[in-house]
């Protein structure tokens, strides 16, 4: 693959020598000087100094036949605005912007930017996962496809401990599709019995959480 | 006409005053407190006084659009002295706020260009400074080539 990579900060340098071990073509394209003559001490010929946001730096990194366009400045918009470009005007087929304000995120969805990576988003998630109290935890969204996966613990006063799976009157756009319990997980049936403590994730629509964490007296739900 | 101009500089300040006194209600938006001393040149009176309205804030924040009127906009001005904000908030305007009047200042010709097409309606001062300099240039050449009387250049411009 033929990849455009914008922005030599730690990001983009290791990214950029990751591809290049992989055996894609890279072209990096840094705006300062000064990091650019330190990247190409390494690089070489694959980092390109410019202002990735004008469009003629784009067209000299051969932007017309790039497969992907790669944004990891430390600046938002133009992450935004070069991922939009290289969609839009050079119909780059795939895009990766990086988020740097979570904020910002809004917005890169309003430009049509996505995916995008926001390492900030990254941590909360796993803390999330690791603060046990949270009660609820995200493990996949599917934002497109309008379904999300989720992990919960049961509380000890769980409504639902000591219940077979099969009496549940289960909100209905929700699913419940695994037991953790103890280091196993398996498919609970309806004969399985929740108890305090398991782990239970369940698949449902968007917006179904609060219901389902009252649901399951999941442990930090009010 | 209510009047939202985000980038409060010299150009920002001088269509704020400009619009104010056609009788518009002008809000301005800058992240610098200080940009609101600009508004007040040449003026006697303060700029609240004269009905103008004044916000510090970023315009990539909703709280900060939203407080400075985004909501009830009739035109949008983007002039801030860099063209990806101006590009980018221009975008939300009409996408996010619908504000039927959006005008963005960008100074690069080719983007300017590109997203005028995209149905942004974009104002390029660089592009304005070239036609004139350009034409300044031939202006002084068929002067030149009138006052030298015939020459190789004659029945040009």
């Amino acid at each position: 693959m033929y990849i455009i990579l914008v922005g030599a900060g730690k990001v983009g340098w290791n990214l950029a020598r990751e591809l290049i071990d992989k055996k894609h073509e890279v072209t990096l394209i840094e705006n300062s000087f000064e990091r650019y003559q330190a990247v190409e001490q390494e690089l070489e010929h694959n980092v390109q100094y410019g202002d990735a946001s004008e469009l003629w730096v784009l067209e000299r990194a051969g932007i017309s036949r790039a497969d992907m366009v790669i944004a990891v400045t430390g600046d938002d918009e133009d992450n935004m605005l070069i991922c939009q470009v290289a969609r839009e005007k050079y119909l780059v087929e795939r895009i990766i912007a990086r988020v740097n304000n979570p904020r910002n995120r809004e917005w890169f969805e309003l430009l049509g930017v996505k995916p995008y990576v926001s390492a900030t988003d990254l941590i909360l998630r796993l803390l999330e996962h690791e603060v046990p109290d949270y009660g609820l935890v995200h493990l996949l969204n599917l934002d497109e496809e309008r379904l999300e996966i989720i992990e919960m613990s049961l509380a000890d006063n769980s409504p639902v401990t000591g219940k077979r799976v099969g009496d549940l009157d289960l909100p209905e756009g929700s699913l419940l599709i695994s037991v953790l319990r103890g280091r196993q997980g398996f498919v609970p049936g309806p004969d399985t019995v929740l108890e305090a403590g398991d782990e239970v994730l369940a698949v449902l629509d968007p917006g179904l959480e609060e219901d389902l964490k009252v649901f399951f007296g999941s442990d930090g739900a009010e | 006409m209510f009047v939202l101009i985000v980038g409060c500089g010299r150009v920002g300040s001088s269509v704020a005053r400009n619009m104010l006194r056609e009788g518009h209600d002008v809000s301005c938006l800058d992240e610098d407190p200080e940009a609101h001393a600009r508004l007040e040149v040449g003026l006697d009176q303060s700029w609240e006084d004269l009905g103008g309205s004044f916000t510090v804030g970023t315009a990539l924040e909703v709280d900060a659009l939203t407080e400075a009127g985004i909501e009830g906009a009739d035109v949008f001005i983007a002039s801030t002295n860099g063209d990806n904000t101006n590009i980018v908030i221009a975008q939300i305007a009409q996408r996010r706020f619908n504000v039927p009047k959006v005008v963005a200042r960008i100074l690069d010709p080719l983007r300017a260009e590109w997203y005028q097409k995209q149905g942004v309606q974009t104002i390029c001062p660089t592009r304005v400074a070239i036609e004139m300099l350009e034409g300044a240039v031939r202006e002084a050449a068929s002067n030149a080539a009138g006052g030298n009387g015939a020459s190789a250049t004659e029945g040009e411009g």
